[in-house]
């Protein structure tokens, strides 16, 4: 069993390796103020802060094999890769001797564990460099003590101790036990390499640790795992959220082949939170004859309160809302009369629908429960959070409840919800502990996401003579992720607001951001990059508009309302969130993002000459206090069908640990922005959503996806804070493809997804 | 039962007829490789081999494969055209989460099979069936150019 050998291959080896015993966890202390009332930042923010304890991440085998324990998710981003390369480089260890464990939900042992927010490498960087340097540092005064030499006289160097005057050699695997029985040096006294002699970090040369795995089929996702008499089941689940089973017959449903039981999971009241559904489960002997168990249930829902939402009247009543005065969220100057004396007004509305992140593995687990402790396998995003309401849901202590962490087929913001862990868990308590794996279909996954939110994004300017914004408004209408939590809450939250509509540092002296009620009536959750793709748009599509209407070079106008180089403290623009980063060490910095539009604009050939049908458009955004550019080609043909030949995009995240896989996760982003802007949309109908499977809720193919995509990554410096890339690079990708297609044809596309918008 | 030739193995499975290739290769013979991404043929993630034509398992019943060669990603270590697609696919990064990369690379190793120095429009028409929402198009094109490449069709 794959996911089983995981998890003990990191047991095993911190035994044989380095002990755990006479070890004083350290979490997330605050690095500056340790005072109570000092606002904490960055990881010391985060549930259960971090770790740098070598003894948790670092085991050393007999023969020298150096396991490191990765305690974030891979979906896609190359964790599992860069946060071992990290400990890899302080450690002096050879990466060929490396081997990976990926880290069971604990975040008492590892530190915060949650995936999301584009923040693992920005909150894990210098804590696994410490793990690094704290394990060299012990197998050195190990070799000096074997030497009776002052350890001033040893060094580590790839994965072997050298005694500087003798020549003499131990390697790690002879020096491990040794090693271990040491004191973990205080965090203090730890030397960190020069970046000059990092041999990994910012090299690009390290190839995927699951590579090899992945290509041959080997490598173990959520839907893979198998366990000896292990049931498998789908879910028919509620159509409309709020709903519930009224009655239901499973009496054809038992007599398909392999089916073995018909169990209810009982229903989960708004707000959703991170609870099942609810519905009936179908357990077979596999997962063919469970979807066609499924089919055979005859089941009438109650739809309760969401059973009239509907798309299309949702998007008038937002429409409404945008277009009256509502909550004011950030105020400088005054719109109103600044607008009413310009010499020029411009107004334009934006609307991007619900999306559903369609992972191409859907949400899979697998749990089973012996001896009053239950295991649980899956693909999750964050493994504690999966572990306490797995544990909360069964009655159990979270000490009693294991999750292993599989590769994730994708994630995107789905899998941080672990919904469908839950399900596995109430449905092997039903059936005495047995393994079941419960499997999402397609239709599944897109009937009962958390979906991304639907926005009208309502922008108005008053304009110079020379066209240039003095008065700038905004109202943002979109139902808040919130309301998954509390179903009252009617109004985007700091984060949501946080995400590109209050933090827009244009030089504007009147600025009005204002955010209408908006109610939801399905699940919102947080999709890659969340609320910044409809800002993002919003915003940089009405800058290509004031442009236009000024009769200025859109990039040259982007680069004059972003003003002169300055460093802008998030708060003072009314955002106290800042991705969850200190406003000092993380300002809003106009220069960085000017120098992203100029680098792209430069390495794009900006106003080069092209083909007929041919338009280069530029967007910029700030997101995940990461600063990213995109310049795209479009060509559109006489029948309006859209292709694009070349995508340039500029990225400035700080520091890189490895630059490929920076430069993956933009070619990603692009892809991913393509597909929001020409395809994506999650509607509804009579509280049901409309889509079913790739047919209806079409995504990006080869054919379509940009034929070139160029990554430029802006030089950063390992003293500096660095900045997000998983998420950053899709939100400029809808606004630049949009201003691209303004280029080439003269129309302004304000509603996503463009489809046949086009077509002629 | 039902006999089956799974990467030169024969083999029987007791199921009926109309069980999906996909589920049986998964669930019953444990061969995980070949993933469910659609279960309608839309997304290319379950695509194997059925006397050496790129299929989605997830719509092939049994009944279509009995006695006919079901070659998976799990025997592809031993194709030379396979190994030369998963060398590139491992030298050029190309996968990010890897969940879709079984499918794409079952379909490029039969376009390459029939076609071995494809075109970038022939590399389209074959891929297209398959989706990768990670994003990973423009390199997956470059891996079947630099595996055709190696395998000495070059255009």
């Amino acid at each position: 069993m794959s996911p089983l050998v995981v998890a003990n291959v990191s047991r095993r080896q911190f035994v044989q390796g380095l002990s755990l015993s006479g070890l004083v966890l350290a979490v997330g202390y605050p690095s500056t103020v340790r005072g109570q009332e000092a606002k904490k930042y960055g990881a010391d923010a985060m549930p259960n802060g971090w770790v740098d304890n070598p003894l948790a991440f670092v085991s050393i085998a007999d023969d020298g094999t150096v396991t490191i324990v990765c305690h974030r998710s891979e979906m896609g981003q190359g964790v599992r890769t860069s946060m071992p390369m990290i400990v890899a480089d302080e450690l002096e260890a050879d990466w060929k001797r490396v081997r990976v464990a990926q880290a069971p939900g604990d975040e008492k042992r590892f530190g915060n564990q949650d995936t999301d927010g584009s923040r693992s490498t920005r909150h894990f960087f210098e804590p696994m460099r410490r793990c690094g340097a704290a394990a060299r540092t012990m197998l050195e005064a190990a070799a000096a003590e074997r030497w009776k030499v002052p350890v001033s006289q040893v060094e580590a160097k790839n994965h072997e101790v050298v005694h500087r005057a003798t020549g003499r050699r131990l390697g790690y695997g002879s020096l491990a036990k040794a090693a271990a029985s040491r004191p973990v040096p205080e965090r203090q006294t730890l030397r960190l390499k020069d970046p000059k002699q990092f041999r990994y970090i910012g090299k690009g040369q390290t190839k995927l640790i699951d590579g090899r795995d992945i290509v041959s089929g080997k490598a173990q996702y959520g839907i893979d795992t198998r366990l000896p008499g292990m049931l498998y089941a789908v879910v028919a689940r509620p159509p409309v959220y709020g709903g519930k089973v009224a009655s239901f017959d499973a009496a054809e449903a038992l007599k398909v082949p392999g089916v073995e039981r018909v169990l209810q999971i009982e229903d989960s009241p708004p707000p959703a939170h991170f609870n099942p559904v609810g519905g009936v489960a179908v357990l077979a002997r596999n997962t063919w004859a469970a979807i066609q168990g499924r089919q055979a249930l005859k089941i009438t829902w109650d739809d309760g309160p969401n059973a009239g939402y509907d798309s299309a009247a949702f998007k008038a009543s937002l429409e409404q809302s945008a277009r009256k005065p509502a909550k004011v969220a950030r105020n400088d100057g005054d719109f109103t009369a600044a607008a009413a004396s310009a010499a020029r007004r411009v107004e334009a509305e934006y609307y991007i629908p619900h999306l559903a992140h369609a992972t191409m593995e859907p949400p899979a687990a697998t749990a089973q429960i012996t001896n009053g402790k239950c295991e649980v396998w899956g693909c999750f995003q964050s493994p504690q959070a999966t572990r306490d309401l797995v544990a909360k849901r069964l009655g159990m202590s979270a000490d009693d409840v294991t999750v292993y962490v599989t590769l994730l087929g994708g994630g995107f913001g789905r899998k941080s919800k672990p919904d469908f862990a839950i399900e596995a868990a109430v449905l092997s308590r039903a059936v005495d502990g047995k393994p079941v794996k419960v499997t999402w279909t397609r239709d599944d996954d897109l009937h009962n996401s958390y979906y991304h939110t639907v926005s009208v994004e309502h922008l108005e300017a008053g304009v110079d003579a020379q066209g240039k914004p003095v008065a700038w408004l905004h109202r943002s209408a979109a139902p808040t992720i919130m309301s998954i939590f509390d179903p009252t809450a009617k109004h985007e939250m700091d984060i949501e607001l946080g995400m590109g509509v209050i933090n827009v540092p244009f030089a504007i002296p009147n600025v009005r951001i204002e955010n209408p009620e908006a109610v939801a009536h399905t699940r919102i959750g947080w999709f890659r990059a969340v609320s910044n793709i409809p800002h993002a748009f919003a915003v940089q599509s009405f800058v290509a508009e004031l442009a236009a209407a000024a009769g200025r070079d859109p990039k040259d106008f982007l680069l004059e309302v972003i003003g002169p180089a300055r460093r802008v403290r998030p708060d003072t623009l009314g955002d106290t969130w800042n991705h969850g980063e200190s406003p000092e060490r993380y300002p809003v910095d106009t220069g960085r993002l000017r120098r992203v539009v100029e680098t792209v604009a430069r390495e794009s050939g900006w106003g080069r000459k092209l083909p007929k049908g041919h338009g280069l458009g530029i967007a910029a955004h700030y997101s995940f206090v990461s600063y990213i550019a995109a310049v795209v080609e479009v060509a559109v043909n006489d029948k309006g069908v859209l292709t694009i030949p070349r995508v340039d995009m500029a990225v400035d995240c700080g520091a890189t640990v490895n630059p490929d896989r920076v430069r993956s996760q933009m070619e990603g982003a692009c892809v991913m922005g393509v597909s929001v802007a020409a395809l994506g949309e999650i509607s509804f109908k009579g509280g049901r959503v409309e889509q079913d499977n790739f047919n209806s809720y079409e995504v990006t193919r080869m054919a379509e996806a940009p034929r070139v995509i160029r990554v430029h990554i802006i030089p950063g410096d390992y003293s500096k804070p660095m900045g997000g890339v998983g998420e950053p690079g899709v939100p400029p990708i809808p606004p630049a493809l949009c201003n691209a297609i303004f280029a080439a044809t003269g129309k302004r596309i304000r509603r996503l997804p463009i489809r046949d918008q086009l077509k002629v | 039962m039902i006999p089956l030739v799974i990467n030169g193995k024969p083999q029987t499975v007791n199921l009926p007829g109309e069980t999906p290739l996909l589920w049986t290769l998964r669930d019953e013979l444990g061969l995980t490789g070949t993933k469910f991404g659609c279960g309608l043929a839309l997304c290319g993630a379950c695509t194997v081999h059925l006397d050496g034509q790129a299929v989605r398992s997830c719509i092939t019943p049994l009944s279509a494969a009995a006695n006919k060669k079901v070659v998976t990603i799990e025997g592809m270590g031993t194709d030379a055209v396979g190994t030369a697609l998963q060398a590139a696919w491992v030298d050029m990064g190309v996968p990010q989460c890897g969940y879709c990369q079984v499918g794409q690379i079952m379909s490029a190793a039969a376009l390459l099979k029939r076609t071995p120095k494809p075109t970038d429009t022939q590399i389209d028409e074959a891929m297209s069936g398959n989706i990768c929402r990670c994003g990973t198009y423009t390199r997956i094109r470059a891996a079947i150019k630099g595996a055709a490449a190696k395998q000495g069709g070059t255009r």
